[in-house]
């Protein structure tokens, strides 16, 4: 048994499309895609990473009120979310396989801190830092 | 609340075009931004590009991109050897004297008295990832520079009719 964090989510502006950037661009696996009338549980996996599931939700009742769902798309929208960190082998190699597959990248590959880094935004506005294990 | 009722300017897909925009001055802080360019990066029309900038991040387009050129001669101040010359250059200002003036508006210190002052303690940042830790350090500007000046001339704060220009 793995003791741990076993799903954390982040919000998505289209579940459709979330789940074709993580998984035809990221490379992530699905992991749970349950439907329960309009509420959708998606969740994908990394492919070194079966402990942990990425939650790809949409902000929506019941889980949250109209009024307050209404923010959180603005608010992913606008790139307001917490970071994300995903971390790679090779930075500059990740780069190039990733903008080839159309990821829209916001910072190149840098070189600082004893590590190579990037940025990367999902179609929904979240943004995640790309950077070089150590 | 129904879709019909959403404001334009909270529209999720209009506010994702703008983080692009965003994300654009982010990249090239150092780089001129008219609203031209900043309206085609955004799919957003010129005449109302600046408005609906300022409508989802608060503040117009041009003082967000100052703010981030302040963010980055404070971050080259304190992590190199530049000259204060070169440092202004590279952040994208063509005038040393404009520069110092809107720093030291800005972060209400000259960029030398800052690289002293940063100098003079250790810093315990390596284990942040940049990007947060220039988050963290962005100068916080909530009126416009010119009238910051103005009340440190004047000695009170802004009247009711005062407008917010970058």
């Amino acid at each position: 048994m793995t003791q741990g964090v076993g799903v954390a989510g982040i919000y998505v502006h289209d579940q459709d499309e979330a789940l074709a950037f993580y998984v035809d661009k990221l490379g992530f696996a699905v992991h749970t895609d349950a439907r329960n009338g309009d509420y959708r549980w998606l969740t994908v996996q990394h492919p070194d990473q079966p402990s942990f599931q990425l939650g790809l939700f949409k902000p929506q009742p019941p889980t949250v009120d109209e009024a307050s769902a209404q923010i959180m798309r603005q608010m992913t929208a606008k790139g307001a979310m917490p970071p994300l960190v995903l971390v790679v082998a090779d930075c500059r190699a990740a780069y190039d396989r990733l903008r080839q597959r159309g990821v829209e990248f916001t910072q190149e590959p840098v070189e600082r801190y004893g590590s190579v880094d990037a940025s990367f935004r999902d179609p929904s506005g979240n943004g995640w830092k790309m950077i070089e294990a150590r | 609340m129904t879709a019909g009722r959403v404001k334009l300017g909270r529209d999720p897909a209009l506010l994702r075009r703008l983080l692009r925009a965003k994300d654009r001055m982010d990249a090239a802080s150092h780089e001129e931004w008219p609203i031209p360019r900043l309206a085609k990066v955004s799919g957003v029309s010129e005449a109302h590009f600046a408005r609906s900038f300022k409508d989802a991040f608060g503040v117009p387009p041009h003082r967000y991109l100052l703010t981030r050129r302040i963010e980055r001669a404070s971050a080259l101040l304190r992590d190199t050897e530049l000259q204060i010359t070169e440092v202004a250059f590279r952040t994208g200002w063509n005038s040393l004297g404009t520069f110092g003036r809107i720093f030291r508006d800005v972060t209400g210190e000259s960029p030398s008295d800052l690289r002293a002052r940063e100098r003079a303690h250790e810093h315990q940042l390596e284990e942040v990832p940049h990007c947060f830790v220039s988050a963290a350090h962005r100068p916080d500007l909530k009126i416009a520079v010119s009238e910051k000046r103005r009340q440190a001339i004047m000695g009170n704060g802004p009247g009711p009719n005062e407008t917010e220009d970058p």
